[in-house]
Parts: C-alpha cells; sequence; structure tokens
C-alpha cells in the first residue's frame, strides 16, 4: 500500500505526467457549478469543491453511447449486420471523485456485472477506470453517506483516497489499480504527521453528517403492502415527473435503445432513460402499467430502497450523495421517503 | 411576504371546513434552503404546513390541469393569468376554482444568491421585510431582496392577479419603467451565424431532463411531441440537433401562451436561460397582435382566431 504526500502545485504537476499513462477526468469549474471533465487542453482541475451537479456515472457509462452501427446499402455484402462500434478503453483516472460517488459504482456494480449478466461495456469502462478519491473535509447539510453505509472517507470502491491536509494532499492506494498510479506520480513517502493529520480528519467530518435515514427495516417490509401504503399519492403530488433526479443521481442506471439511421448509414444507441417518464414503461401494445404520475414516482423509491435491497442483499441503491435532495425542482426529499417506508406498519 | 402564510393557513383552514373547496394547493417550507414545496391539502386539520415566502418560483397551475374536484389555489400575478389561460384552453373550469390572490412584489433568483456567498454552502435564508440574511457554516451576509429577483420578476409588468375570489393583501404598484425585453432585442440584433452559436451555447449543457416542459403549465399535452413514438419525431441521445429541436418546438408551443412566470428557468438543474426562446415569441405576439397571455377569460388567443376583417396585412 503505497502513502505518498503532495504539495498541492506538486500534485497538480503530477498529473501532467499521469497525462502520458491515462486519460484523465476532473472537477472543472464550469459556470456555477463542477462538472467531471476531460483535462485535455487547457482544463484545470478545481479540488476545492463539494460536489459535482452532475455525477461522474457518466465517465463509465455515457448518457449516450454507440454500441453497434449498421449499413442498410443491399450493395454491401455486410448491409444489416451489426458490427460493434469502436470503443475507448485505453485506461483512464477520475481524479477527487468523491467517496459517496465511488461507492455508487459498487452499487451499480452488482447490477451491470453479476454472475447472470455482464455488460460488455460498463464492465471494461469500468476495468479501464482508476478512481482516485477525495475525501469529505466538510460534507454539506444534504449529505447522508454515513447512512447508507459509506462516509466521508469511505475506501470501498476507490482505488487511491486524497486526503485535504489544507497545504498538502496525502494519497493513499487502496487496490494494487491505485498502487500502480501512485508509481507513476512524483511526492514523497508519507511523513508521520502526514498520516496522523488525515487520521484526524474523518471523526469530525464524520460528525458533521447529522441526518438519519433509517434503512434497517426496508428488507423485513412485506413488498406488497409497501407498495400499497397510502402515501405514494402525497409523496407524488408535487413531483414534476422530470428526470432531474434520475439523471443527477450517480447510481441510477436506467436505459433505452434507440437506432438512429442517417441516409443508409445507422446507429444503434443506448441512452439514459428515466423512469419518471411516461414512455419508459409504455408497451409496443399502447398499454401503459405506469400510466400515472404516483405509479412513476413510486418506482423511483420502490426501486432504490425496497426492490433492490431485496435483490441484491446488500443495502439501498442509494450512496447518500444528497444531490436529488438539493435539486429536486419541487423539493421531493428521498430522506424522507426512506423514513417513511422505513417506519410504515 | 411571509405575512401571507397565516392568511393562507386561516383562508385555507375556512375554505375546507366550509366545504367550498375540496383541497387547497399552496406551498410548504422546503427541507433545504430556498426550495419549497407544491402542496396538496385536504383536510382543514392540515393546513399548518402551508407556507409562503420569495421562493415560491414555481407555477401552481401546473397542478390543476384535468382536475375534477373543487380546488382552491394560490395565485400571484403570473400564475393567476396561467389560470386564465387554463380556464381559455379548457383544462379547469372556473367554477371549480377558488383563487386565492397574492399580490406579489418579486421571487428570488436562488441561484443569484448562490453566486454572491461565493458559492459556499447556504444552511439558512430569513427574511426580513426587504432584505434577507444568508447564512452558512462560517458567514451571515444580509442582502436587498429587490438585487436579487428572478430576471423574470425584475421585469413583471403583471405582478397582482388578475383573476381571484379573494384577495389577501392590498394590489402592489406595478412596475412602468421596465423594458421586459432588452435581452431579446440584443439577440435580435445579432446575425444568423451569431444567433445560432448563441442558440447553441445556451443550450449546450441540456441533458434532456425535460424539467423546464414539465414545470410549465402549458405543457400539458397527454404525450408530447419528443414522447411520441410512432412515428418518432426526434431523437433520444444528447445529439445538438435534437436538443434544439426540442427547445424551438417547446418555445413555439407556447407562444401566445407564456406569461414569463419562469417556472421553467428556475427548476432547469443545469442553469439554462431557456426563456430567451419564450420571450422572443412573448415580444412576437405582443407586437403583431397587442396580446399578452393571460389578462382576460373572454378573450380568445391570436393563434387560435379568425377574423375576416382582421387588421393585420399579413393574415389576409
Amino acid at each position: 500500500m503505497t502513502e505518498k504526500v503532495f504539495t498541492k502545485e506538486e500534485w497538480l504537476g503530477t498529473l501532467e505526467t499521469l497525462k502520458e499513462s491515462y486519460k484523465l477526468f476532473g472537477p472543472v469549474k464550469d459556470g456555477d457549478f463542477h462538472t467531471f471533465m476531460p483535462l485535455d487542453g487547457n482544463k484545470k482541475p478545481d479540488f476545492d469543491y463539494e460536489n459535482t451537479r452532475l455525477s461522474p456515472k457518466s465517465v463509465i457509462y455515457p448518457e449516450s453511447e454507440r454500441m453497434f452501427e449498421y449499413s442498410l446499402d443491399e450493395s454491401e455484402e455486410d448491409a444489416h449486420i451489426l458490427k460493434e462500434s469502436p470503443k475507448d478503453y485505453s485506461p483512464c483516472a477520475v481524479l477527487g471523485i468523491r467517496p459517496c460517488d465511488a461507492q455508487a459504482f459498487q452499487i451499480v456494480k452488482r447490477n451491470f456485472d453479476n454472475p447472470e449478466y455482464q455488460d460488455p461495456w460498463w464492465t471494461q469502462h469500468f476495468e479501464a477506470t482508476t478512481l482516485v478519491g477525495l475525501g469529505c473535509n466538510a460534507p454539506c447539510a444534504t449529505c447522508f453517506c454515513t447512512q447508507v453505509g459509506g462516509g466521508p472517507f469511505h475506501e470501498a470502491g476507490l482505488d487511491v483516497l486524497l486526503f485535504d491536509l489544507g497545504d498538502r494532499f496525502l494519497a493513499k492506494g487502496i487496490t494494487e489499480k491505485g498502487d500502480a498510479l501512485l508509481e507513476k506520480t512524483a511526492g514523497n513517502p508519507a511523513d508521520d504527521a502526514a498520516l496522523a493529520a488525515a487520521e484526524a480528519l474523518k471523526q469530525p467530518a464524520r460528525d458533521k453528517i447529522t441526518a438519519t435515514v433509517p434503512t434497517d427495516q426496508l428488507k423485513d417490509k412485506v413488498t406488497n403492502e409497501l407498495f400499497d401504503a397510502p402515501f405514494w399519492e402525497e409523496v407524488a403530488f408535487a413531483c414534476l415527473n422530470c428526470g432531474t433526479c434520475t439523471y443527477l443521481c450517480p447510481t441510477c442506471w436506467c436505459f433505452d435503445i434507440q437506432d438512429e439511421v442517417q441516409g443508409n448509414q445507422g446507429d444503434r444507441i443506448r441512452n439514459w432513460d428515466s423512469c419518471m417518464f411516461p414512455l419508459f414503461s409504455l408497451h409496443g401494445s399502447g398499454h401503459n402499467p405506469r400510466a400515472d404520475k404516483f405509479q412513476r414516482v413510486r418506482q423511483r423509491f420502490m426501486h432504490k430502497l425496497k426492490y433492490y435491497v431485496d435483490k441484491y442483499q446488500n443495502g439501498v441503491q442509494c450512496s447518500g450523495c444528497g444531490r436529488c435532495v438539493r435539486y429536486c425542482p419541487v423539493n421531493i426529499d428521498i430522506r424522507n421517503v426512506c423514513k417513511l417506508m422505513n417506519d410504515f406498519a | 411576504m411571509l405575512k401571507y402564510t397565516e392568511k393562507i393557513r386561516e383562508t385555507a383552514k375556512r375554505l375546507l371546513a366550509e366545504k367550498k373547496v375540496d383541497v387547497f394547493i399552496g406551498y410548504r417550507k422546503g427541507t433545504v434552503p430556498m426550495m419549497n414545496e407544491p402542496l396538496l391539502v385536504n383536510h382543514p386539520d392540515k393546513v399548518d404546513p402551508l407556507y409562503w415566502d420569495n421562493f415560491c418560483g414555481l407555477n401552481l397551475c401546473n397542478y390543476l390541469t384535468k382536475r375534477t374536484d373543487k380546488i382552491g389555489i394560490i395565485a400571484n400575478g403570473c400564475n393567476s393569468r396561467n389560470i386564465v389561460t387554463h380556464i381559455i384552453e379548457n383544462q379547469i373550469k372556473r367554477d371549480q376554482l377558488y383563487i386565492v390572490g397574492i399580490p406579489c412584489e418579486g421571487m428570488i433568483d436562488h441561484r443569484a444568491v448562490v453566486r454572491a456567498v461565493k458559492f459556499k454552502e447556504i444552511l439558512g435564508v430569513h427574511q426580513n421585510g426587504a432584505e434577507f440574511t444568508v447564512k452558512g457554516h462560517d458567514f451571515e451576509e444580509t442582502f436587498e431582496k429587490n438585487k436579487f429577483l428572478q430576471s423574470n420578476c425584475a421585469v413583471c409588468t403583471h405582478r397582482n392577479p388578475v383573476i381571484y375570489d379573494e384577495m389577501l393583501g392590498d394590489p402592489v404598484d406595478e412596475q412602468t419603467d421596465v423594458n421586459p425585453y432588452s435581452d431579446v432585442e440584443k439577440i435580435e440584433a445579432m446575425d444568423p451565424e451569431k444567433k445560432q452559436g448563441f442558440f447553441t451555447r445556451l443550450i449546450s449543457r441540456c441533458i434532456r431532463c425535460y424539467a423546464c416542459r414539465n414545470a410549465c403549465p402549458l405543457c400539458y399535452c397527454p404525450t408530447c411531441f419528443v414522447d411520441e413514438s410512432t412515428p418518432q419525431w426526434v431523437g433520444k441521445s444528447v445529439d445538438p440537433t435534437d436538443t434544439m429541436t426540442f427547445h424551438f418546438l417547446r418555445a413555439y408551443h407556447c407562444a401566445g401562451r407564456c406569461t414569463d412566470c419562469g417556472a421553467c428557468e428556475r427548476v432547469c438543474p443545469m442553469g439554462i436561460s431557456m426563456r430567451q426562446f419564450t420571450k422572443k415569441l412573448n415580444k412576437d405576439t405582443r407586437e403583431l397582435f397587442s396580446w399578452e397571455a393571460g389578462l382576460d377569460p373572454e378573450k380568445r388567443p391570436p393563434l387560435d382566431v379568425y377574423r375576416p376583417d382582421d387588421y393585420n396585412d399579413f393574415i389576409k
């Protein structure tokens, strides 16, 4: 396990070296908020940030990804034959990802990479990616990672964890992948003072998370009773059925597959989709099993807080990042909905 | 504005107790600063969460569409104009509604507040007359409300409800010295190439979550054109052409109907100023037809009337 310290300038400098081995993504200030962007050209990462508006899930799971391409030109021998579109699986590293967002990849991994099903594109992107986390010295008031199995310095799911010591970063390798990345960096071996300073950050940060979001009873609830609970209409009243919560969420993974044709050239594209949209569940027959708004809202919460819990026996499908709490335009708060579900008798 | 909270609760309680309405639609105080949640109250004992402050910038008319019960609803100027539009467009009947009017002096732009405190986390906002105080972990700052109005509120000329059954306060002075279209004029002056570039940049961040569409009371089609699948009119990927198609068509569907309530911009998670599209069409309908949406339930909107004696040359 490698432990190194860098002054902040050294850290930024060593990123230039890392660019020789990795495609780097980092939080870049973009207008009013930060976005994970490829650090090419003049893009400078800014590690003095709370979290990005959009989660980094798009690095591994793009909003639109071309799966296959095909020709409709009958004169060609391989007309109508789907061929996999070229994809870039060269090594990349996400710098400054928050522990909640790294944990979110672990949550999503159970869906995309399990014994019954391995999504070829998600898994290959994931394997090519090294996650360099940045612990949270000052979690937001809307954060609740500690309530869902994580924490401001939670290591699971990360390859490297950075501690912001003020003028320096301490980088701690967590996996072999992480150590391999740190080997390519400058920096000095961590001294005892740095290690002690890093350790001292942990508890105060945990203490700053005051939300209580109990999830312990969810697994024991009878699914159909929770499904028929009387609170769903009320929870859903304000909902606009927009896709903000699902698109900002690091653990929402649903997609739609579309064919787009221009001239004789066709592309089969996978796009993020949202259970908030009526089209998401519309059948070819015209029937929609979730025709009403409250059914769609119920689906989102039941999936995250009950179906996932039962299916994978590994907690809820939420890493407590708080994005949906902060940015839901009508202030539907998952922390309250979780309490309603957990306390439902 | 805070003074209205108590009045709203009293009024809702009375209306529900006297069975003048089956339900009452208002806001409850949000769980995060500067965000409030639309709320439906169906019993006189449940009115206490009702709340009103300068962050009630959504459009409650959105929650009326096709309801069949008798509804009490809070309406400030722009919301009342959307109620008028809803009545004109047969989305709700006037006699189903008990409109509780609130004279409005503008909503605060939560994004401008975040910018003013340099993106530090805001833990609480307290209003005090013409000022408001913002608190965080290690700061407290007081600002003048008028300098932080939502941009639509800053140029609003219909602050008082245009239709109501009861008013909760005295009418406020309407603004007369504002030019609502100075930003549109700047875009109109651009050459086509520059315009294209401006619009492309404007929507480049769009993630197609459709929050703008869904927050808008005008968007009540059973199936929106972007959700049609047989045939499919618009691509679903993040291709800029499809995104542009969505924004342009959405705006055109609002021509002559938009009240510039600002709900679309308020809800956008990416902070896109899509009112640049709808405002141009508002300006056009005003210049071409002397029309402002939602002022009179007896008047048909310009885009659904034909008059043989129309004074406009271009229609003959």
